[in-house]
């Protein structure tokens, strides 16, 4: 017999025992079959079971808008897949880094974040953080450039390696972990009081997008359905969110080609959305407006008024600065044929977000998995074929104004209503998903509950988590000096990755 | 040959005054594009002094050659200094061939930058040292063919006669010689579109990358040398386009000096409104401005119609 997986939609709970749970042949066969349909790894995680760990995994299949769902009792080893599927690479090394399981086979078998191991797992790895095997070329005139974890601007820390001849990069290794907190298992145990602030601060600047995705989840777990404002103003947030991320960006590549006036547009502009979305909570990054159940609190006409205007003034200011940049050819020049990710490669790579909809694929969260104010007002899909910088920025371009657009009809037709219903215990012993499309991607919240109804697993996926391989490969046979330039128009995260 | 008077040290006086005016000009020009107020005019020297007044970090992996660099890097720039007449004001030093030495000079100011760069052993420094060697290598000729154009007249090959009082060049291949020597300046002295001054990410840099682990004074004679050296760059150019035989000498220099401010606001508004050149790309640019330089020289000689 063969095992099948369960479907589910996004944010609609199932009972942990209707998950199915097959030997490790079947697993990987599943896997493989499920991978094999086009469809994309969206979480591959550990979870206690007893005394053992249950492995779920989460395929997302972007075409039914459906989540599949199998899991398997791992023993101390499992087989690795990610030869044949290397999206799961990454997610395998977790699992080992985690809960002390180690998969033969696994090409590139180090630690992820140098953490130690979930409870009294075993630690594979037991290294110090920076302390790895790097991928070397061997050969004349071969020289290897080592950047970071300290940077000369005020960034996030991370490390590279760049395997360069001359200008030219045969290879990027980019090697993470210096920021984890231990935002997964600071969760679990949840609920309680502190966890929505930590939420919050997963990835400072996806504020919105992980809170959302975090209220979600455990909203589908107390069966509590938030009122349609609450929804709304959820989206106002994320929207906003995802405007003033794109624009600053816009800014910061121009900047990085040295062409400064749209560059301090930009970086005006950015500041005028992250004020107003400081109009809607009091927090320019979105912090404190939502909770379990709805929003903190509500908008008044007034100042829906306000940020109406102020959206239709970025947007005229927006739409300006980018004419400036999109007619210059010098600056085409610089963002036309660099870094180029192939759409193959995406797919392999399982990228996700703006980065895959530069390449032609088209998914977005949105669209694919429609919840709470996406099932009422639709956005319309960005994508381009190019793959390029050019491809990220346009991207970035059409997003943020298909945003100011939604932002501006919601404010107009706010729906009417409270803003917050009671979110009562959590189910027990069930599992919840909850997928959102953050300004970078697909951010995946899942949570696992226990016999008490508090979470015994919090399973949260950064965008990040997928896309850094996509700079890696973006990277290869480019100039050194065109780093700096693909880094800014992947812009991925750090502390979303590290956790 | 030597001729100290009033007017002749009036040359390096202005230079070592007014270098830094340059840089706040050109930031200004770059503050009003992109809509902002821009540090102060004089900002150059405040940071100058206070780099002065700062201690020195050194690394455990260097050696006396990357203290020396700095000192004899800006010790060779004064000497250029000496040599550059300031319109009709003569230099205080000048001889057939003092262009030369010149060319020469700022051979060693690249050969101390670059080897005190190695010596830190940093990757970056490694990587901006052989960017920087790689694209002087291409400069170079073309800043002597400019300057064996406009001195061709003189049959001098001295900077009073091809720049200062002594120039006869006439307007074509003057102008021609003018517009590559705007791209010699732009490269040698680490300008946009050629290098970035402004940006802080170590891997495009050229020139900044490669000063990166100088502090304090050493690193306020790298800021002090290098607008000497966009001066005097600067003041090349601006002779090139300003062949004028003045009644009075101080017409001349209140020409020139107008011509520096004027090179100032070129440089800032060539920054603001392009985008910096891919690193591929630089040589192609060099290679326009070669061909500009030896129409210059061709029509100098009378082989242009």
């Amino acid at each position: 017999m063969s095992a099948r997986p369960i479907y589910i939609r996004n944010c609609v709970p199932v009972p942990l025992a209707d998950i199915p749970a097959c030997d490790t042949g079947s697993f990987c066969a599943l896997m493989q079959e499920e991978l094999d349909s086009r469809a994309r790894v969206a979480a591959y995680f550990g979870c206690p079971s007893g005394s053992r760990v249950r492995l779920i995994a989460a395929i997302a299949h972007s075409r039914d808008g459906t989540i599949a769902l199998f899991s398997c009792k791992a023993g101390a080893e499992m087989p690795s897949l990610a030869s044949s599927y290397p999206q799961l690479q990454l997610f395998e090394r977790e699992i080992a880094e985690q809960y002390g399981i180690s998969f033969a086979g696994h090409p590139w078998f180090k630690p992820v974040r140098f953490c130690a191991p979930f409870g009294s797992g075993r630690d594979l790895f037991d290294r110090r953080i920076g302390d790895a095997d790097f991928f070397a070329v061997d050969g004349e005139e071969v020289h290897e450039v080592a950047v970071g974890p300290v940077h000369a601007g005020v960034i996030e820390p991370g490390h590279f390696r760049f395997q360069c001849h001359g200008e030219n990069v045969f290879h990027l290794e980019i090697s993470l972990g210096y920021q984890h907190r231990g935002v997964e298992r600071l969760v679990a145990g949840a609920p309680r009081h502190a966890v929505r602030a930590i939420i919050e601060t997963a990835a400072g600047d996806t504020t919105a997008a992980h809170t959302t995705a975090y209220c979600q989840v455990m909203e589908s777990l107390a069966s509590c359905e938030g009122p349609p404002r609450a929804h709304a103003l959820r989206a106002l947030a994320i929207e906003l969110e995802r405007c003033a991320n794109h624009i600053g960006d816009i800014g910061a590549l121009a900047g990085d080609v040295g062409f400064l006036p749209t560059a301090s547009y930009c970086g005006r502009i950015r500041g005028d959305v992250l004020n107003a979305t400081a109009l809607l909570c009091g927090s320019r990054f979105g912090r404190g407006i939502l909770c379990e159940g709805g929003t903190a609190f509500d908008c008044d006409s007034g100042r829906l008024a306000d940020l109406s205007r102020t959206v239709s003034t970025v947007k005229a200011d927006f739409a300006n600065a980018m004419d400036l940049l999109l007619n210059k050819s010098s600056v085409l020049a610089r963002f036309e044929n660099t870094g180029i990710l192939t759409e193959a490669d995406c797919r392999t790579l399982g990228v996700v977000g703006l980065a895959a909809r530069a390449s032609g694929i088209i998914a977005d969260v949105r669209q694919d998995f429609a919840h709470g104010m996406y099932r009422f007002s639709h956005i319309p899909v960005v994508t381009h074929e190019q793959g390029d910088v050019f491809a990220r920025a346009f991207v970035r371009f059409g997003e943020a104004m298909h945003s100011l657009d939604f932002v501006k009809e919601l404010c107009a037709g706010l729906p009417e209503g409270g803003t917050r219903a009671a979110c009562g215990p959590l189910a027990p012993n069930s599992l919840a998903v909850s997928l959102v499309e953050g300004w970078r991607g697909e951010v995946f919240h899942a949570a696992v509950t226990g016999d008490d109804g508090r979470l015994t697993r919090y399973k949260i996926v950064d965008p990040s988590f997928h896309n850094w391989n996509g700079l890696a490969f973006a990277l290869r046979n480019q100039q050194i000096s065109d780093f700096p330039l693909c880094n800014k128009s992947f812009n991925l995260s750090y502390c979303g990755y590290d956790l | 040959m030597a001729t100290l008077s009033l007017s002749t040290a009036l040359s390096p006086t202005l230079a070592l005054a007014c270098a830094p005016l340059l840089t706040g000009i050109i930031a200004k020009t770059k503050a009003f594009f992109a809509g902002r107020k821009g540090p102060p005019l004089l900002q150059a020297y405040s940071d100058i002094l206070k780099l002065l007044r700062k201690g020195a970090v050194y690394s455990t992996t260097t050696s006396w050659v990357f203290r020396a660099g700095p000192v004899v890097s800006l010790g060779a720039l004064l000497a250029c200094c000496l040599l550059m007449p300031f319109g009709a004001l003569g230099a205080v030093l000048s001889f057939s061939g003092d262009i030369l030495l010149f060319v020469y000079l700022l051979a060693v100011v690249r050969f101390f930058t670059v080897i005190a760069a190695l010596d830190t052993g940093s990757p970056f420094e490694g990587m901006g040292a052989s960017r920087e060697v790689f694209f002087s290598a291409l400069v170079e000729p073309v800043f002597l063919v400019c300057l064996l154009a406009l001195s061709g007249p003189a049959q001098s090959f001295c900077f009073q006669d091809a720049i200062g009082k002594g120039a006869q060049i006439s307007l074509v291949p003057a102008l021609l010689a003018g517009f590559a020597l705007v791209v010699v300046m732009l490269a040698e002295n680490a300008r946009l579109p050629v290098d970035d001054p402004a940006t802080h990410l170590e891997l495009t840099m050229i020139h900044e990358v490669m000063v990166l682990d100088h502090g304090g004074p050493d690193f306020a004679f790298i800021t002090y040398g290098a607008s000497l050296k966009l001066w005097l760059f600067g003041l090349i150019a601006v002779r090139a386009f300003l062949p004028l035989h003045a009644a009075s000498v101080w017409i001349d220099v209140l020409c020139t000096s107008a011509g520096m401010v004027v090179i100032g606001i070129v440089i800032g508004t060539i920054e603001s409104v392009t985008a910096r050149l891919r690193l591929l790309r630089v040589p192609q640019l060099l290679a326009g401005a070669a061909a500009l330089a030896l129409l210059a020289l061709l029509a100098q000689q009378g082989a242009l119609p």
